[in-house]
């Protein structure tokens, strides 16, 4: 048999195309030529005990210990959490509150890790015949290791690889869209590390037992795209189907890029699970590669430092946990016309009130933007009702009236146009001639259902023992009641207490009881029986004694 | 003319009965109007409408005693709800917006004398009498009547801190300004 001469990225393949979307500028000559460099190892590290969706990890570090590279110093706290591992060897100086990059700008609980610069390992426990392993066991493994999802969202990725026992999956799409102007962090790592990459594709499709996998990348990563080809052709594996795709923004967007692969749809609210697919980000399956395969937890990621406001765009090997502001420096520090420091993409990134914040698992981009860079400026106008968001909505929803319902507060409308179907991917935001803010409206609005919703669940709470505490209220009245009224009873019982007559006849029985007692006795209590002849001697002294004082007595008496 | 006559009282007794069947065998205890805007009520009992509880208050609306703005705790979305339940207009909050607060005991200046104990509401205080006390502040509603009765003022009413997972995005600051102001 002759092996195939051309990568087994041949195949000519239907595409389907999602509904909107946008031709972007999109920006990534600035950086895309650049390799991953490691940062440097920075003096202090603040490493959030939230980096994912779920519940915070919980720290099993004491302030004052030293840990090893690679330590666990966070542990899941429940199902839905993650891990955290200490980024390099050092010492933990705090576990306070500190600013995190989050759009509140509120503080969270960090561990603050003081690098020693040895940065020593711990020792590593690699599974190379990974095969062996059960798919729980490689789960064990992937959710000790701290990893998340590194494509933005950050959910814990053993929970994406657990289908559970009864639903069979089809197909696992790996996502290398990178959909989003600017980032390339993506594009670097397959064309620097395919074979990490398509090694933990082969982890991952093991976890899962899926039938086949597609990895969808879009046409302007022509070099990534030969690389992955390259690398299944060093393994010869024509299971894993790469396919390119048409750069589309947000083809990169879960439930876009199913429906580009596969023609099917997420329903509304559900999840790929729903149709038998499972979607992991190629960053991610590399982080699933190196945890199974050289034990390595995620301690870093690649992150794209970039736009006209730095001097020398780059993609960083970065700690979890290094300051934003030391990228920046290793990057030649920021242009004097910086306007927005943006952590994310321009369309889903969010703005950043400061550098000196850390980076987290979900880090993938710093973006520096000059004024007037990218995206929408000039004032807020009313809306013209002229329909362009509705026709760049990738999630096929209604803008315009959400942004109504929205604005309005009427949130109950606002659900009835799905607008938890909104990706906040930007599209409708970036064409509104009127210069809306639409996709902030979304977010008031979706934070602030949330929000009632606890209400809503507390003021259940708060009803429910309100309504306990009521009724225990009444029931202990009751029982009072209960009890004085039977020990009423028990005394209205009694032959008439009150009256004089009874009281008598119940002193006399009383007494007549007495005298039968004493009677059924015998004669008097007597403690004179059975006496030695010595103490009935004492006796009659004593009485004899008695009676000569009394007649002593009666003697003086009579004087 | 008889036919009809008896016809007509035929009829009239048979919807008559039906009727007082109906009244026997679909009747409703409650007025279900208390119920829905006790649904929306906040639930923390507080007394801060002037009313025992949610529920009199419910009670009050529904007969129109009392307006819909007099629960501070509730809100702007608490009036807009009962505006839209009842038809009416919604206004400002009597007392103007609250913080969100829990009640915290100082628990070294707490002499154990259950008072406020009794005066919770939802049970969301632990102790006996001669025990320390403490607040479970899951189930603590901030309704503030537990601070009163405390006869050595150990009980303090603190803000609810907002962390980033309870935090909500504000309401877009934008001024659309008229085209063609001058």
């Amino acid at each position: 048999m002759t092996k195939p001469t051309s990568p087994p990225t041949a195949t000519v393949r239907k595409l389907w195309r999602f509904h909107g979307g946008l031709h972007l500028p999109d920006h990534k000559s600035l950086s895309c030529e650049q390799p991953i460099q490691p940062a440097i190892l920075p003096k202090r590290l603040v490493l959030p005990l939230q980096q994912h969706i779920g519940a915070a990890a919980k720290p099993i570090v004491a302030v004052g210990e030293r840990v090893l590279k690679g330590q666990m110093i966070g542990q899941p706290d429940g199902f839905v959490s993650a891990a955290l591992h200490a980024p390099t060897s050092g010492t933990v100086v705090a576990i306070e509150e500190r600013a995190v990059a989050h759009p509140s700008g509120l503080t969270a609980p960090c561990i603050v890790l003081e690098s020693d610069g040895e940065d020593r390992w711990v020792e590593l426990q690699p599974h190379g015949n990974w095969t062996a392993l059960d798919p729980s066991e490689l789960r064990n493994l992937i959710r000790e290791a701290g990893i998340v999802g590194l494509g933005g969202a950050g959910f814990p990725s053993f929970i994406k690889l657990n289908p559970g026992a009864r639903t069979e999956v089809d197909t696992l799409i790996l996502n290398a869209a990178e959909c989003e102007p600017y980032i390339t962090c993506d594009d670097r790592l397959m064309r620097e590390r395919a074979d990490e990459v398509i090694a933990g594709a082969r982890i991952m499709r093991h976890a899962l037992h899926a039938r086949r996998v597609v990895i969808g990348i879009e046409d302007n990563k022509p070099q990534a795209h030969a690389a992955l080809g390259a690398a299944l052709a060093r393994i010869d594996r024509s299971d894993i189907e790469l396919v390119q795709v048409p750069t589309l923004y947000p083809t990169g967007g879960e439930k876009q890029l199913i429906k580009v692969l596969t023609g099917r749809e997420v329903p509304s609210q559900g999840l790929p699970i729903d149709i038998n697919i499972v979607c992991h980000n190629v960053a991610t399956a590399a982080a699933v590669h190196r945890a199974v395969e050289r034990g390595e937890p995620l301690l870093s990621r690649i992150v794209t430092v970039t736009g006209r406001g730095v001097a020398t765009p780059r993609n960083l090997e970065v700690l979890i946990g290094t300051p934003i502001d030391d990228l920046l420096r290793q990057c030649g520090g920021t242009t004097p016309t910086l306007a927005r420091l943006v952590l994310g993409g321009p369309l889903m990134g969010i703005t950043l009130p400061h550098g000196g914040l850390p980076i987290t698992k979900t880090g993938n981009c710093i973006l520096a933007l000059a004024p007037g860079e990218f995206g929408q400026h000039g004032p807020v106008r009313n809306c013209i009702r002229c329909g362009e968001c509705a026709r760049a909505c990738p999630a096929n929803l209604l803008p315009q009236q959400l942004y109504w319902h929205a604005r309005a507060k009427d949130f109950d409308h606002a659900q009835d146009y799905n607008l938890f179907d909104c990706i906040e991917c930007g599209c409708c935001a970036y064409v509104c001639p009127a210069n809306l803010p639409l996709v902030q409206y979304y977010r008031y609005a979706k934070t602030e259902i949330w929000a009632q919703a606890r209400d809503k669940k507390k003021a259940e709470l708060a009803r429910e023992r309100h309504d306990f505490r009521t009724e225990r209220q009444e029931r202990e009245k009751a029982e009072r009641a209960a009890k004085l009224a039977k020990k009423k009873a028990a005394l209205e019982e009694s032959p008439a207490a009150d009256s004089e007559e009874a009281k008598k006849a119940a002193i006399k029985a009383a007494m007549e009881r007495a005298k039968a007692k004493r009677e059924a006795a015998g004669i008097e209590p007597q403690n004179t029986e059975n006496l030695t002849a010595d103490q009935q001697r004492q006796i009659e002294e004593a009485e004899a004694r008695r009676a000569t004082e009394k007649k002593n007595e009666s003697a003086n008496e009579r004087e | 003319m008889l036919t009809a006559i008896v016809a007509l009282a035929l009829l009239a007794l048979a919807f008559g009965l039906l009727l007082g069947y109906a009244a026997v065998r679909f009747k409703v205890d409650s007025d279900p109007i208390v119920d829905k805007i006790d649904a929306i009520l906040p639930q923390t009992q507080c007394g801060q409408c002037g009313f025992a509880g949610c529920h009199p208050y419910a009670e009050a609306i529904a007969k129109g005693e009392a307006d819909i703005n007099m629960c501070p705790p509730g809100g702007e979305t608490v009036v807009m709800a009962l505006a839209d339940l009842l038809g009416r207009d919604a206004k400002p909050v009597e007392g103007g917006p609250k913080e969100k607060m829990v009640a915290f005991i100082d628990e070294q200046t707490c002499i154990g004398c259950t008072l406020c104990l009794q005066a919770c509401p939802v049970d969301a205080i632990l102790g006996a009498a001669k025990q320390m006390h403490t607040i479970i502040e899951s189930e603590c509603t901030g309704c503030e009547l537990c601070v009163e009765p405390c006869p050595v003022d150990c009980i303090s009413m603190i803000p609810i801190k907002v962390a980033p997972a309870t935090w909500t995005w504000p309401y877009p600051a934008t001024s659309i300004k008229p085209e063609h102001a001058s």
